[in-house]
């Protein structure tokens, strides 16, 4: 061991009650309340990293880079809807409000995903009018607060996504502090202003997927059956909800791991509740092949995406496209260095701000703040989300080519192996260089 | 996560047709419940001193007359069976602690779903309308049943798993909703002697209620008790000898429908599974409140 | 008017019909009849239509129902009238629970009594009961205003935001942060009113109002116990 960071001229920190969980201890006796913050989960998890992809060699053919078509296109909604969406690429923009975010990071965000050909989503807030213009194809979700919900928006929408849970907080509610609650984010809400808002963590008119079966009939029905109706599940136990979401009659199921970001939850909830995404998608995928749905009822993956790496292994694992927020955030300029003197000035820094719900985002994203918001413009930040969603898809490509494969979706979990004992288990693919996956029986 | 029925005949002249008026609303809740279904019929009772039981053998060709014989010539009682499908209901003329401690030691590879002198207890993997036909419901003749169509939420689809389950004699038990406190629950039942068959949360709701029943409280202490320990949400509806008990938890969020005429009182989870009986629309139709225990029984 | 039978149409046949009138509107007044407890009825309403469903109802019936008035001529399954928009739902039995959840605006008339959770999450909506209603009404009710002619079960109002309530007869409990207030002049007149365009003959002057003490609109320590 040469550095250890809990180790300072000769004097020793405890492992267990570091400064971090000092600070904390003090934090809480002060306040009285649970910390509340933005991002997600930032302890370390088994990830995305601890894959690789076996490149072909001599047992299989690479495809050339600039000659070979290698599909990155996906229909999303083909099990009931008559209007299925298809993506370009796929990588969505996952669902994030008007209230947690500005309405010009709203629209930065429906500009650069319209570029790319792919879709947004609206959040818990309702749906503004920038984001259903700069939209090509906009996912209006159904949530348990239902803010904002009303007929006209259902009807504009391209798909539904009901909203049963997030990775980051699995079984909690929405949360928006008074100081975001604006004179329009409050009329979206019908909320008082400046109210701390805290939503329901279950919607008000049914509850199991029994009752929900129903309810996205219900949905059906006043949309007359044009668009998908997806069910998101924070990922938990994974394996159980997907096969209900199927019962209840989605077409398309999202499954935001543990890394998924939110605007403002317990920090408790984020670092404690959940698994992690890699550990979710085989859970997810065993379930839609058992029922023989796997591909039918398309599955998109969400938490803690960050590069074409990323979505390849989503994908390899047996996705059908992935979403992002916290890495399109970042792509718009959230955390920026260029803010650092600011971030400074209200105890954060550079690369470490998660206070977005205290709206003084020096960024400019997760505001309502007039002068802060203005720092962001909405043509250029969505122009920058579409080169790194264009970075993502070429990434993703470049190594389905070298795996030999056409079609993004035609790369298989036998693509991979895993560089620990954790994420062979989790991800349930071989440990590199070795036939063995743990848990699993020859 | 499931669909709940019951009826119970006041008017004793309905009773031949206990079984077709009932199949439709078995059927009415295949949308909640896909997976499997069931149902405990009560009626054509055994006298006192006699034990009526439904087995089911894991061999689908299981030699019951040869078991009958046995049961016959080793204990010196009574019996008459008939096979149902896959199940076979035995009449046995002996008290139901020597028939199960019999059973226990010369087969133990019999599944005991039911015992009493009433209750028959009938389910299987599938869709509601085939396990109607598999079993010939709509024939069947009683004074009351209660039934269940399940969507599967954690554990595994199988007719074990299906409800109604059995919670001692005449009792059963079905449940729409899902229990948070279900395991730790179960360890400490099994500590206690109780046996289980599967990982279902019902099935654990039904053990507590066998386990508070042996201990010696009515139904609606054991029932009082379940508000108190049972975690989670839930609507039961418990079969009993004399007719159904319906509870639903505190918070109540699944749903319940009670519908009364002069000839019948029925329960369903939505009103949908009561259109098809006689007199509905002018039935009296209420909702039970949360926490509330009703009990509807024949005067003995 | 025209007629539809739901045991010789589907619920979509129907639907679709009601929606077909948002376009051209050529028949105003619908009845619809042997609805058997079915789900999703006349829901998506987005026409100034009368339509009479002569029966019970399932789930879902008038779900977000902009413009029509819808009667339903029995009872009502969960979730009546949810997240209404405009219009009148008027249910002539009892309905179940969560009747006009998160509902925006119009009037919701239940003359028999609601079930628990009645106004759930209500956003503008304005609620008339004629009987009773369950546990939980009104809880996190952000707008509008809910009237019981009868008792309020327990929990009533629980996290209140600025919706009136007012209640003739008892109140089993009040949620946290719900409490009664005083009836000025401005309230009689408003349940005046609401009982008027509900067609319900009651004296505003025997009921008490209820509403949010507005404790919990921020956090503060001293509230733990509530949140």
């Amino acid at each position: 061991m040469s550095e250890d960071i809990n180790v300072k001229d000769g004097l020793r920190e405890s492992a267990t009650f570091d400064r971090t969980t000092m600070t904390e201890i003090r934090r809480a006796a002060e306040t009285g309340i649970y910390d509340i913050r933005g991002f997600g989960a930032k302890r370390k998890l088994p990830h995305f990293d601890d894959l690789l992809f076996l490149g072909a060699s001599m047992s299989r053919y690479p495809l050339e880079g600039y000659r070979e078509k290698c599909n990155t296109s996906v229909t999303l909604g083909t099990r009931h809807a008559k209007k299925p969406i298809v993506l370009d690429i796929p990588v969505t923009i996952a669902g994030m409000s008007f209230g947690a975010l500005s309405a010009n990071a709203k629209e930065a965000l429906g500009r650069g995903a319209s570029l790319m050909g792919t879709s947004t989503t609206t959040g818990d807030g309702g749906m503004t009018p920038e984001e259903r213009g700069q939209s090509s194809k906009l996912v209006y979700q159904y949530l348990p607060s239902r803010y904002g919900m009303n007929p006209d928006d259902l009807r504009k929408a391209d798909a539904i996504e009901v909203v049963l849970g997030q990775g980051a907080k699995p079984g909690g509610g929405g949360m928006l502090l008074g100081q975001k609650i604006t004179d329009r984010v409050a009329k979206m809400r019908t909320l008082p202003m400046g109210v701390d808002q805290r939503s329901a963590c279950r919607h008000p008119d049914w509850t199991g997927p029994d009752d929900l079966a129903i309810k996205i009939q219900e949905l059906r029905e006043i949309t007359d059956w044009q668009v998908p109706i997806y069910i998101k599940v924070g990922a938990t136990r994974t394996y159980y909800d997907v096969k209900l979401a199927v019962k209840a009659g989605a077409d398309v199921i999202v499954v935001d791991g543990m890394q998924g970001g939110t605007a403002a939850t317990q920090d408790v909830f984020i670092e404690h509740v959940g698994i992690p995404t890699l550990a979710a998608i085989p859970q997810a995928v065993q379930a839609l092949q058992e029922m023989g749905m796997h591909r039918k009822v398309q599955l998109i993956v969400s938490g803690g995406i960050r590069n074409g790496a990323d979505v390849a292994k989503c994908m390899a694992l047996g996705a059908d496209a992935v979403a992002i927020g916290t890495a399109a955030l970042v792509a718009l300029g959230c955390n920026h260095p260029k803010y650092d003197e600011e971030f400074k000035k209200i105890g954060s820094a550079a690369g470490f701000y998660d206070d977005y719900h205290e709206g003084k985002d020096p960024a400019g994203i997760s505001t309502q703040d007039p002068e802060l918001m203005k720092r962001l413009d909405p043509v250029e930040a969505g122009r920058k989300l579409a080169n790194y969603l264009n970075v993502l898809t070429l990434e993703a490509q470049t190594l389905a080519r070298a795996c030999g494969k056409n079609d993004l979706r035609n790369l298989e979990p036998e693509d991979l192996v895993a560089l620990t004992v954790e994420s062979a288990a989790m991800a349930r693919v071989p440990l590199a260089g070795t036939s063995w996956i743990p848990g699993q029986k020859y | 996560m499931c669909g709940i029925v019951g009826l119970y005949l006041k008017n004793k002249a309905l009773e031949s047709q206990l079984g077709a008026l009932f199949t439709p609303m078995l059927i009415a809740m295949t949308d909640r419940g896909p997976d499997s279904a069931g149902f405990a019929i009560y009626g054509d009772e055994v006298a006192d001193g006699s034990t009526k039981l439904t087995l089911r053998h894991p061999d689908e060709h299981y030699d019951w007359d040869r078991l009958a014989s046995a049961i016959k010539d080793d204990l010196g009682v009574t019996v008459e069976w008939f096979k149902n499908s896959k199940v076979a209901v035995f009449k046995v003329g002996a008290e139901v602690d020597v028939i199960q401690s019999y059973l226990a030691e010369n087969a133990a590879d019999i599944l005991i779903l039911s015992a009493g002198q009433s209750i028959e207890i009938l389910k299987e993997v599938g869709l509601p309308k085939n396990i109607a036909e598999t079993f010939n419901l709509a024939s069947m003749k009683g004074s009351h049943i209660i039934g269940h169509t399940r969507m599967a939420t954690e554990s595994a689809v199988t007719m074990e798993g299906s409800h109604p389950f059995s919670t001692g004699q005449d009792l059963c038990l079905v449940h729409n909703g899902s229990l948070s406190n279900h395991n730790r629950l179960r360890e400490e039942l099994k500590r206690e002697g109780v046996t289980f068959q599967t990982e279902n949360d019902s099935e654990v709701a039904a053990g507590y209620l066998t386990n508070r029943l042996r201990k010696g409280d009515t139904l609606n202490e054991a029932l009082t008790n379940a508000l108190k320990d049972l975690d989670g949400f839930f609507t039961f509806t418990i079969g009993t000898r004399d007719g159904f008990a319906v509870v639903r938890d505190p918070i109540a969020c699944k749903p319940a429908v009670m519908a009364e005429t002069d000839d019948y009182v029925a329960m369903a989870s939505e009103y949908q599974a009561l259109t098809t009986l006689p007199g509905i629309e002018n039935a009296k139709v209420w909702e039970p409140e949360p926490e509330t225990i009703y009990v509807w029984e024949r005067d003995q | 008017m025209k007629t539809i039978d739901l045991q010789k149409h589907t619920v979509r046949d129907l639907n679709q019909a009601l929606h077909d009138q948002v376009e051209e509107c050529t028949i105003r007044e619908w009845e619809v009849l042997e609805p058997k407890g079915q789900h999703n009825i006349a829901c998506g309403l987005d026409q100034n239509l009368a339509v009479d469903i002569k029966g019970h109802a399932g789930y879902f019936c008038a779900g977000m129902n902009k413009k029509a008035h819808v009667t339903i001529f029995g009872n009502a399954g969960q979730g009546v009238a949810e997240n209404m928009m405009s219009g009148t739902v008027r249910v002539k039995g009892d309905a179940s629970q969560a009747a006009g959840a998160t509902a925006h605006g119009g009037l919701l008339v239940i003359e028999g009594n609601a079930g628990a959770r009645c106004g759930i999450s209500m956003k503008g909506v304005d609620i008339v009961v004629k009987g009773n209603v369950g546990h939980m009404s009104c809880f996190m009710g952000q707008a509008g205003s809910l009237v019981v002619c009868g008792d309020a079960g327990d929990a009533l109002g629980d996290s209140l935001y600025e919706t009136h309530i007012y209640v003739k007869g008892s109140v089993k409990s009040l949620g946290a942060d719900c409490i009664e207030k005083e009836m000025r002049a401005e309230h009689i007149d408003e349940l005046t009113d609401l009982l008027n365009r509900a067609g319900v003959e009651e004296d505003p002057k025997a009921f008490k109002r209820y509403g949010s003490a507005r404790q919990l609109y921020n956090f503060k320590v001293d509230n733990a116990s509530a949140y």
